[in-house]
């Protein structure tokens, strides 16, 4: 993961807050994902039943995640697939790899959407071996044409304006005269796309839920790509993270629902697959070849730790829609393959609470995340369990740490408080002058900087009630 | 509770009343006597260790929670004029002091003893005698942990409806965060400014008066961006409005608000 460059937090907010057309499309897309989401969620009168029943579901899967996997990794053999394991970024990078490069390099590769892709960073080791990848998701496909990585878990091109998309496709499809429409846009990728299909040698996909009682691999999409990766290439490459499995298809149907209504307000997404392995004698079509690489990458880690209700996240984006840090910022600011709340949960684990501080701390705390959580993650509690870490492991700044034990002395001390407290308000009080208001004061610039600080009234509450005042 | 007995009422006033806004702990207090309450104030309060609980010092947290669990149990109620207040006693204090036994029961049973003032007010003493005038359309903002943790929405509604002269306008995301977040707003102050920006433009697009929240973190915060942009809706906590002392609004210099012409 992209460590080095998570010390400059603060550059890059700057840089997303000033940056007019990430702005619009962020107001545009907060928009849209949240009403969308209310309005599905309204027709559901059980919807909180089905979030605990998903998240007790979640729960006893994790609890019994061994006997789990290797159900669901028997189903797969014996449905003629072939499964890997990976503890690593890097087995799982070169794992795939491997199968790709057999019998030489130059293949064309057509993919589909995967965030495990990503977080093993798996297009440019693919592209070093000699083959060429085309993302087929027509947001990765946008991201991948402007060189960049998503913003967003389930809308990677969230931050780009139409008008950006039609300026990246003049360059690269050709300057030929086109209709500038999201129709015509759609139009456009999809006619290119359709040769990437067809002649794919591989194919490669991530997988929203595994089946353990199946083998089944599911995949959820809203363009059919997915399934065009899966079954007109000769090898199907599936690459998806252990959390991933559910015990039974019953199951399944619970977390479907709930799902489509949480990431884009969709009753049901346009598009669920379920593969069982590679083609058999009597099938009209599919893969030849069928391969499953199972990543860990932290993720049994997590399940002995403070962290493992994390787990359950079934990466449906919710949190990073309701979240106003993320819907002021965007995704590229956290620098992190995941974003937005359970990004800023995940980053840490993964790269280090070091390099990632800044992600747990620039966040309100105001709960909406959790609220909106299919699963019912506590990613607040998750998030102040990292600033706890953080705290013990002394990574803040001396001068926050200072502050903090200073105002702890003095909370401790009600009389020293509310002497200090006094004195403080009467300078307060005293530079507010008629004004009402402070427009600076020393020590507080971080308030300052963009609003005012209202004036004290006076004296302390405490101290007038003391007098007899009521 | 009997007819008879007054509820015997801790009011912990908050650090950001105690330091700011008396008039916020003087209505909560005045508030609460109308709903059949005898108001305490413990002098050896001072904070619920909420900034330093949220900055991960754990211990800081504990030990002051410590000392406000054995400042207010001797109350039949705790009571506080913040919802973010309450919601740390109520919420986080039994998590917090968990491990401890001498304080495990103890922290449970002030937990289950503390609310928010008109939570309190609306489904715990079903106060139907707010006596007030407020001539102004206003909007509510529901802070954060009022909202999701301690439930609260239509209580502040239901009981503002019983002041004269009043209207609610409820103004778009009234639930999205202002941008507060306590330390959250000095740490990345880019961001908080933001938020609170788009709080402030919400409030302007409702066409109302005045704003009125249960948290004095978000209107200091709120108060503070429209005063720096120029000025707009005046900026009251709930309590002053209902306990009819509303005043000078928050950050409002001599001669603004009503009849001084700065809006």
């Amino acid at each position: 993961m992209k460590a080095a460059a998570q010390n400059n937090f603060p550059h890059r907010v700057q840089t997303a807050l000033g940056n007019e057309a990430l702005q619009r499309a962020l107001g545009r897309a907060r928009t849209g994902f949240q009403n969308n989401r209310r309005r599905a969620v309204n027709q559901v009168a059980e919807f909180q039943r089905m979030r605990s029943a998903a998240r007790e579901i979640k729960n006893h899967t994790l609890a019994h995640l061994d006997f789990y996997l290797e159900q669901f990794a028997d189903a797969v053999r014996a449905n003629g697939g072939q499964v890997h394991w990976a503890r690593t970024a890097g087995e799982a990078r070169d794992t795939v790899a491997g199968i790709c490069s057999a019998g030489g390099g130059g293949k064309k590769i057509a993919k589909g959407k995967t965030m495990v892709a990503e977080e093993i960073e798996l297009n440019p080791a693919l592209e070093k071996a000699g083959h060429e990848v085309t993302e087929t998701d027509l947001g990765e496909y946008i991201v991948q044409l402007a060189g960049e990585a998503p913003s967003h878990i389930i809308a990677p091109a969230v931050h780009k304006t139409r008008g950006e998309v039609l300026e990246l496709f003049a360059r690269h499809h050709g300057a030929k005269k086109r209709g500038g429409d999201t129709a015509a846009i759609v139009a456009e990728a999809r006619q290119v796309l359709r040769e990437k299909f067809t002649g794919a040698d591989i194919g490669i996909t991530g997988a929203n839920f595994l089946i353990a009682e199946t083998g089944a691999i599911v995949l959820v999409t809203n363009e059919g790509n997915g399934d065009l990766c899966s079954c007109l290439p000769p090898v199907h490459i599936v690459t998806a993270a252990i959390e991933k499995v559910l015990p039974t298809l019953e199951d399944l149907a619970l977390f479907l629902r709930l799902l489509g209504r949480s990431a884009t307000g969709q009753e049901i997404s346009n598009y669920t697959t379920l593969y069982a392995g590679a083609k058999r004698e009597a099938d009209t079509d599919g893969p030849r070849e069928f391969h499953l690489v199972l990543l860990d990458n932290g993720r049994s880690a997590m399940l002995g730790g403070e962290f493992r209700d994390m787990l359950r996240c079934i990466r449906c984006g919710a949190c990073l829609n309701h979240c106003p840090v993320y819907g002021s910022i965007g995704g590229h600011a956290y620098d992190a393959v995941y974003s937005g709340p359970m990004g800023a949960v995940l980053t840490p684990l993964s790269a280090g609470l070091r390099v990632a501080r800044d992600l747990p701390n620039a966040c309100t705390l105001n709960g909406r995340c959790r609220e909106v959580c299919p699963v019912d993650i506590p990613l607040p509690d998750l998030l102040r369990k990292h600033r706890m870490r953080e705290f013990e492991q002394k990574l803040g700044g001396a001068r926050g740490r200072l502050a903090l034990a200073l105002w702890a002395f003095f909370a401790l001390r009600p009389r020293l408080y509310q002497a200090a407290a006094g004195a403080l308000l009467y300078l307060l009080k005293k530079t507010a002058g008629r004004r009402g208001a402070l427009r600076k004061f020393p020590l507080a610039g971080g308030w300052t900087q963009s609003r005012d600080l209202p004036a004290p009234e006076g004296k302390t509450f405490l101290r007038r009630w003391a007098q007899g005042e009521r | 509770m009997t007819a008879e007995s007054k509820p015997a009422v801790g009011l912990f006033a908050t650090c950001l009343a105690d330091l700011f806004r008396p008039t916020v702990a003087f209505a909560a207090a005045r508030l609460l006597r109308a709903a059949g309450c005898t108001v305490t104030v413990p002098l050896a309060q001072t904070c619920c260790g909420q900034p330093a609980y949220n900055s991960g010092d754990a211990h800081s947290a504990r030990c002051i929670a410590k000392r406000v669990v054995e400042v207010f149990s001797p109350y039949d109620f705790t009571v506080a004029p913040s919802g973010s207040c309450a919601a740390m006693i109520r919420e986080h204090y039994p998590a917090l002091l968990g491990d401890d036994p001498g304080l495990r029961e103890k922290s449970q049973t002030l937990a289950r003893r503390t609310y928010e003032l008109t939570s309190f007010l609306a489904d715990v003493r079903d106060f139907t005698a707010v006596d007030a005038a407020f001539n102004c359309a206003v909007t509510y903002h529901d802070s954060c942990a009022g909202l999701r943790e301690c439930g609260i929405r239509r209580q502040p509604r239901r009981l503002l409806q019983q002041v004269r002269g009043l209207t609610l306008r409820e103004m778009a995301d009234s639930d999205v965060c202002c941008g507060f977040g306590g330390t959250f707003c000095v740490k990345y102050p880019d961001i908080s400014a933001r938020m609170a920006g788009d709080k402030a433009h919400a409030v302007a697009q409702s066409g109302a008066d005045a704003v009125l929240g249960g948290d004095l973190g978000c209107l200091l915060n709120i108060a503070g961006c429209i005063k720096r942009s120029g000025g707009g809706a005046r900026v009251f906590h709930v309590a002053e409005v209902l306990a009819g002392l509303a005043g000078a609004a928050i950050g409002e210099g001599e001669g603004e608000g009503e009849g001084g012409g700065a809006k």
